[in-house]
């Protein structure tokens, strides 16, 4: 009988298999039907603050446009005594879910000032999050700003919503940062419980015939994987906090390619918006399979076998096995 | 003040409050200026705030204040304490029910805020002519001064009403009280216990209908009692009076504030009193205790109990020293003896003092549809009563010089206390400067001593609209109940403003003038006007400018710029210690917008934080240089009428102009709207002649005419200004012509409807369309230089163009443009798409609403005419009757008709065959033929020139009746599903060849978004707070249920073409036809910018599905039932959840918000199902009760069993 359970940020799972942020888990039926296939956690669609802020604006122009303007109409929408805001509802859904569920259910937000980070932060853990992911996917566009100050305020920001709450707290982040091992130590430093690699990112496509860039929303697939074990491959061992793999997870064998490349968890969103919540259980049932036709009792003998530091040859995972693939690209013509 | 707590309100807010707690049931409709008062009630209802007796109200909208009347006077029939809001021609509207309620003896009570009647032209304002239409009803009517008075009278006339059995029609005067804010104790729950006795209650429930004690009441009577019956009544109203006095001592007691049925104030030994009713009441004591100071024996004498008249009541209050009254009534009565209150006067007088002198009596009118009534206009009419015989019938505060029936007096009189601040603001509606002056008298009135008093004055356009906010702060309570003239501190909030309007007029010497402007304190001088300047130093203003627009750009206010404006008046008025005042501010910023979330309240304090950094005194020099000065409101190359009379009227001294310049019975001239330039758009479209592809849609979606093109010979080329584009045009046989697009820049409103219709993108740089948005100053003069070319071209002749084709019809000219509709609105251009293709012979009657405000309020009108001085004629009847006033004017054209053709006939010996038989037999079913006809009647017009007859002249006066007219009924929904709907229906039923065309936006617009019928599910509205829970009412189907009526839905943003063909259908129709046009509006909460996406959405959603119903496709065999749009393609939630309409009910009732979608969403899937039946019926296929034939996987209709 094969052990399939795990810890990950100190909490104990009953297995590897997480579902990742997700806008199917902002029906609890879904996190209830998630539970019953089998994923050992789940972590809440992100709440992010400028969305916050745009609707807070919103509500302010709907509600004054036009206003005060013409003697017959001096307004002309009712307006009420209070509205719920979206960090209201996405706080009342999580305490719904934590109420219908036992697995553990992870928070994500997403922020852009101090202050609102660390406030959120600390409404989800009194919402009773297990844990908080802070998903800290940002866009860099602005060109006076320096590589070294983004990752200066990331660090920063990490740190202050450590102090701020006592669940743990898992850090996501995007491949896009020049040294990550780096990175990974400073955020280690500042008390990051886990970094989950990597966040996608998310590339609007061209429509050639309007003349226009519309918003794509694409599912990740298998070989996006590859990069995430890359890193987590080289940053195994290296940092005390946990690691998790995320996007490019879509079968038994990724979650066994993730644990061996070192991480805890390996997080699943886009195959179940392509097959279903129930393929969970599949992946289940084929790790299980998996592991008692190789004859691993648990992840603990797996996990990072294939890292870095315990593979016999590292050149793959450094610049001798870019040089390798390309020539045997060339061999191969 | 006693040691109570006190509130800043206005009036309709402190009466609603009383009003609404002690009702069970309320019976709503909305009207200007009562609107306000059942939106509260709808707003504590959907917040479960109690009654006086623990349970919630109901608050039923109906579907006219006829309606409404009759919803209470049922309510009050069955047992519940009933109350009901209105006024004008609503009030009419109830009058039958008043007569029923009253002669039942039925306690219960309406709130009124008196305005104008409708009669030579429409008015929102206030005065007493709806009250006094209700004078014989048997309504008691009680009339309160004040915003205090309001609230107390309020509460007055429900306990009264309760003891005295008689209905209470409590009213104030509209906008001036109903509409100001002011500092007052409210009415507690303890006020209302203590003077209340539910003894009167539970009689009033006892006396109602039950089964369990059945009685029978509302019996037809008979000439042997009806009389008798009616005089059984007398008991109650001799009663009445001094209950409704014990009532008020029994308030007294409780609040400290006495009053009287007849209250006095002056010199208890006066010799002359005026007597009057409502809020001139404060200015009529401030006037007297100025008198009284200089040692004058005056007084007035305020009647509050209207009816019932009590004469010994009357005559305790008038001092007996009086020897001479004027009567001041707030209403006409044309062709009476004397106005109703001067009657009353009389007769009292007459009646009451049997003995001795009686003094001079005289009448006068004032103040009708609120003109100002000010101290000055008292004295004049206390001097008047000094004359030996003094003027009667009178009118104070207008120029009469055709019947000379006014009183002169010193306009510059003023009474205002030297304690008080005044303060005047000029604002532009969109920037909120009336909500911030709203805000700081909260703050000064609650968080200091002082008495705060707040009104504001409205433009009647509702883009680019100047606000003028008066606020008066002092030590005393404020009852001056008129607008400043003598201000210490004056803001202007626009620098534009300072082109046109002189808003320096009222600052008073040594005032303060704050002025947002992008020029710093070292340069504005340069900018100002000849006027201004002079003002500035002559007045020795202390004068402070602002970056107002800077500071809200880089806090993200965008265009509002009212906390910034807001923070420089206290930091330099001075009427709080800055620091304080700061605190202060942040505060209501935070009450204020709090609910709105962290980023609203985070910007508005960044933007106090950062106003006083750019608030700089400027240094005013000694002598006044500008080169240019104030430019009047209206060009000077306008006909001498619109110059003058509109021209004044248009600057805002329209109170200046004396009776013989104004014309008898409300008569006006079209084509007004071209001469008033307002310059209100910061941006304006440019041209890219070489992308453009000439589709006119630009032209199709222009809410204000002010992007038009035309096709003309090279020849005027020549004629050009320089920088006039114009390129090959793309239609066949123009080949060798040339095609310009040209903006008038100084009507444009800059709503970029224009640019986001326009398809033409550059290939390398596509945010480059074939239009783009430019700054509007820098293009001014050189585009009105164009613009004025453009419209010297000739019209592209009109039977060379496909009527059918968007890009031909748009060469058209249209006769609708530069109306104050607002800025992108949805509406206008249906309308002036109907005056491109009918306009030459278009007859519009116009429901009240929207339409008629945009189409008819002064100063100048939109509706104008073609080259050959032929275009839309257009009237407004009123609300609830449009469709029959359209039917009335299509019988007469048609009887018109029938006559001349008649005349013709008998005169065709004289007249000749060739012509009359030609004029007889003419086909006019196109424009060609319609043109054609026109000519033969200018010929038939020339022969009977020459005849010297009865009959000659008779038909030369009814000949142009022979040219095919075209009538319309335009109206939006509230008029056509609600008020209006009786109407509608059995026009529509009533084969006569009319058309009428719906402008839906699906509430109410013009008084501020209630719900109709209209209104769809899960929007919110006013009176639909908590979202609308049915669906909304298919006025196609209800159309095309008669068969014979032409019927069309159509959404020009979805699909322009077949809005054309709809409205040529509906035209060339025979008979009835109605077109019901989606109109994006700003009361759906967004920015109606992107007005066209959303009818593309609604039509893509299946929401509002395009479609048809020719009945004369029945003749040959065809389905005149077609579905013009295709299936859903994206859900419902898609196209609704742009609007805030819809996602308000999200934030504020999430799980209503949840089911209402849902269902919805079934409704358009329900409709869908119908419509796709209906039109796959094949051939003739009218046969309503045979199913289509099933197919597999076919839709099948409602009611078959059938699912999508």
């Amino acid at each position: 009988m094969v052990d399939l359970s795990t810890d990950y940020l100190g909490l104990k799972l009953k297995s590897p298999v997480v579902v990742s942020s997700t806008p199917l888990s902002d029906s609890s039926d879904n996190v209830q039907r998630m539970e019953d296939h089998g994923a050992a956690a789940v972590v809440l669609s992100s709440l992010f603050e400028e969305q916050l802020d745009l609707e807070s604006r919103a509500l302010d122009r709907n509600l004054t446009r036009g206003t005060e303007s013409f003697a017959e109409a001096l307004t002309y929408l009712p307006d009420y005594d209070e509205y719920r805001a979206t960090q209201d509802a996405y706080l009342a859904h999580l305490v719904q879910v934590k109420n219908l569920v036992a697995i553990p259910v992870l928070a994500s937000i997403n922020g852009v000032t101090p202050s609102g980070w660390v406030k959120f932060a600390q409404d989800v853990e009194s919402a009773g999050a297990d844990a908080l992911e802070l998903n800290t996917y940002s866009l860099a566009i602005n060109p006076t700003i320096p590589g070294k100050e983004i990752e200066k305020q990331l660090v920063e920001l990490v740190r202050r919503v450590r102090q701020s709450i006592k669940i743990p707290l898992a850090v996501k982040l995007s491949p896009q940062f020049t040294s990550i091992p780096n990175l990974a130590a400073q955020l280690d430093a500042a008390g990051a419980n886990s970094l989950v690699l990597f966040n996608r990112f998310y590339q609007p496509d061209f429509d050639i015939e309007a003349l226009d860039v519309m918003p794509r929303l694409a599912f990740s697939r298998s070989d996006e994987l590859l990069l995430r074990l890359h890193w987590i491959a080289i940053l195994y061992g290296n940092v005390k906090a946990d690691l998790a793999v995320t996007g490019g997870v879509h079968t038994a064998d990724d979650v066994v390619k993730g644990i061996m490349a070192g991480a805890k968890v390996a997080m699943i969103a886009s195959e179940l918006h392509q097959g279903g919540i129930d393929q969970l259980q599949e992946i289940h049932d084929r790790l299980t399979q998996w592991m008692e036709e190789h004859e691993y009792a648990s992840f603990d003998t797996m996990r990072g076998a294939l890292s870095r530091r315990s593979i016999p040859d590292a050149s793959p995972f450094e610049r001798g096995n870019y040089i390798k693939t390309l020539s045997s690209y060339t061999l191969r013509q | 003040m006693n040691n109570r707590e006190t509130v800043i309100l206005d009036a309709n807010e402190a009466v609603a409050s009383v009003a609404y707690r002690l009702s069970e049931v309320v019976a709503i409709y909305p009207i200007t200026p009562s609107s306000p008062m059942a939106e509260w009630a709808d707003q504590w209802k959907e917040e479960g705030k109690p009654n006086i007796w623990g349970s919630l109200p109901v608050v039923a909208e109906l579907q006219s204040e006829g309606g409404a009347a009759g919803a209470l006077h049922g309510a009050l029939q069955a047992g519940a304490q009933s109350t009901t809001f209105t006024c004008s021609q609503g009030l009419l509207l109830m009058i039958p029910n008043m007569y029923k309620i009253a002669g039942e003896l039925t306690s219960g009570v309406m709130h009124v805020t008196a305005r104008a009647l409708a009669t030579h032209a429409l008015s929102i304002f206030g005065d007493h002519s709806d009250v006094m239409s209700c004078r014989t009803t048997g309504y008691a009517m009680l009339c309160s001064n004040s915003v205090q008075e309001a609230a107390d009278m309020a509460l007055i006339a429900h306990v009264a009403s309760l003891e005295t059995r008689i209905p209470f029609l409590h009213f104030f005067d509209g906008f001036r009280t109903s509409h100001e804010v002011n500092k007052i104790i409210p009415i507690t729950d303890e006020d209302i216990r203590a003077v209340l006795d539910d003894k009167f209650v539970i009689e009033a429930r006892e006396r109602a209908l039950s089964p369990d004690r059945p009685i029978l009441r509302g019996t037809a009577q008979n000439p042997d009692v009806f009389f008798q019956a009616r005089e059984a009544a007398n008991v109650y109203y001799n009663a009445a009076p001094d209950i409704v006095q014990n009532v008020m001592d029994r308030f007294a007691k409780q609040t400290g504030r006495q009053y009287k049925s007849f209250d006095y104030f002056g010199a208890p030994d006066a010799e002359r009193v005026i007597i009057l009713m409502g809020s001139s009441a404060g200015a009529a004591e401030e006037a007297i205790t100025y008198l009284m100071s200089q040692g004058e024996k005056v007084g007035v004498l305020k009647v509050r109990l209207f009816r019932p008249w009590d004469i010994s009541h009357f005559l305790r209050a008038l001092p007996k020293t009086v020897s001479k009254i004027s009567v001041l009534d707030r209403t006409k009565d044309p062709g009476c003896v004397g106005e109703p209150l001067y009657q009353d006067v009389m007769t009292a007088v007459s009646e009451g003092l049997s003995e001795g002198t009686h003094p001079v009596i005289v009448g006068g009118r004032y103040g009708l549809s609120s003109k100002e009534f000010t101290p000055a206009m008292v004295v004049g009419v206390f001097e008047e009563l000094k004359k030996f015989k003094p003027k009667n019938h009178f009118t104070v505060g207008i120029e009469d010089d055709v019947t000379f029936t006014s009183l002169p007096y010193d306009a510059d009189f003023s009474t205002e206390d030297p304690k008080t601040i005044r303060a005047l603001f000029y604002g532009l509606g969109s920037d909120g400067t009336v909500g911030a002056n709203k805000n700081s008298i909260k703050i000064i009135g609650q968080q200091t001593d002082n008495y705060a008093q707040g009104y504001f004055v409205y433009d009647s356009k509702k883009s680019g609209s100047i606000t003028t906010s008066h606020l008066r702060f002092g030590p005393k309570p404020i009852s001056s109940t008129y607008l400043i003239t003598k201000a210490n501190f004056v803001a202007c909030h626009q620098f534009s403003f300072l082109e046109k309007v002189d808003v320096l007029e009222c600052a008073a010497p040594g005032a303060v003038f704050l002025l947002n402007s992008h020029y710093g304190p070292e340069e504005v001088w340069n900018h100002l006007p000849l006027k201004t300047q002079k003002t500035i130093i002559d007045k020795k203003l202390q004068f402070y400018v602002i970056d107002g627009y800077l500071v809200a750009g880089k806090t993200g206010m965008g265009n509002r710029i009212n906390t910034i404006m807001q923070t420089c008046f206290f930091a330099i008025s001075g009427v709080l210690p800055r620091d304080e005042a700061i605190e202060h501010i942040k505060k209501a910023i935070k009450k204020t917008y709090g609910k709105r979330g962290d980023a609203v309240v985070a910007k508005n304090f960044a933007a106090v934080d950062g106003a006083l950094a750019e608030l700089h005194q400027v240094k005013v020099p000694t002598a006044a240089d500008a080169s240019f000065d104030i430019q009047p409101a209206i060009s000077s190359d306008a006909p001498e009428f619109v110059r003058n009379v509109l021209g004044t009227i248009a600057a805002g001294h329209g109170d200046s102009l004396p009776v013989s310049a104004l014309p008898a019975g409300g008569t006006f001239p079209t084509g007004t709207a071209q001469y008033e330039k307002r310059n209100i758009a910061q941006e304006i479209p440019v041209w890219d002649q070489d992308l453009c592809i000439q589709c006119g849609k630009c032209v199709m979606v222009c809410p204000h005419a002010v992007i038009r093109s035309k096709v003309f010979d090279p020849s005027y080329a020549k004629l050009a200004p320089a920088t006039l584009k114009a390129v090959k045009p793309k239609w066949k046989g123009m080949e060798n012509d040339l095609y310009t697009l040209q903006v008038a820049p100084e009507d444009c409103t800059g709503c970029r409807l224009c640019v986001e219709v326009c398809p033409a993108k550059s290939k390398s740089e596509p945010k480059h369309k074939a239009l783009n948005m430019a700054p509007q100053v820098p293009l001014r003069e050189t585009e009105r230089e164009n613009w004025k070319f453009f419209e010297s071209l000739p019209t592209v002749n009109r039977d060379v163009l496909n009527h059918n084709q968007v890009k031909d019809v748009q060469l058209l000219d249209p006769l609708f443009e530069f109306s104050g509709a607002c800025s992108g609105c949805g509406e206008t251009p249906y309308v002036k798409l109907l005056t491109q293709l009918f306009g030459d012979r278009l007859y519009i009657a116009n429901a009240t609403g929207c339409s008629s405000i945009y189409g008819g309020n002064l100063p100048t009108t939109p509706y104008t005419v073609n080259k050959q001085g032929r275009g839309p004629t257009w009237s407004n009847s009123l609300f609830e009757d449009n469709a029959e006033f359209g039917m009335g004017m299509r019988l007469a054209v048609d009887q018109q008709d029938t006559f001349a053709k008649n005349m013709l006939t008998r005169m065709l010996p004289v007249i000749g065959e060739e012509l009359g038989g030609a004029i007889l037999a003419a086909d006019q079913s196109t424009e060609p033929g319609i043109n054609a006809q026109r000519e033969r009647i200018a010929k038939l017009k020339g022969e009977l020139s020459k005849i010297d007859s009865q009959d000659a002249r008779n038909l030369a006066s009814a000949a142009d009746a022979l040219v095919r007219k075209s009538v319309w009924i335009l109206g939006g929904d509230g008029w056509a599903y609600d008020i209006g709907f009786g109407g509608l229906d059995h026009v529509l039923a009533s084969g006569q060849n009319i058309n009428v065309l719906v402008l839906d936006t699906e509430v109410y617009s013009n008084t501020g978004g209630q719900m109709s019928k209209s209104t769809p599910r899960g929007a919110v509205a006013k009176f639909a707070a908590g979202g609308k829970q049915n669906s909304k009412k298919d006025l196609a189907m209800e159309a095309v249920s008669y068969g014979s009526v032409y019927v069309a839905r159509v959404a020009m943003g979805a699909n322009d073409t077949h809005t054309i063909k709809a409205f040529q259908e509906a035209e060339a129709h025979n008979g009835p036809s109605i077109i019901i046009a989606y109109s994006h509006c700003i009361a759906h909460g967004y920015d109606i910018t992107y007005g066209l996406d959303q009818q593309k959405a609604a039509v893509q959603s299946g929401y509002w599905p395009l479609m048809r119903y020719n009945p004369s496709l029945r003749d040959t065999g065809k389905n005149p039932f077609q579905l013009d749009s295709k299936a859903p393609s994206i859900p419902f939630k898609e196209y609704a959840y742009h609007e805030a309409r819809y996602t308000m009910l999200v934030r504020s009732h999430p799980e209503m918000a949840k089911d209402l979608l849902r269902e919805a969403q079934d409704d358009v899937e329900r409709n869908w199902r119908v419509y796709s039946a209906r039109a796959a019926m094949p051939g003739r296929g009218e046969t309503p009760n045979v199913a289509p034939p099933e197919k597999e996987g076919a839709v099948t209709p409602l009611g078959q069993g059938g699912k999508a």
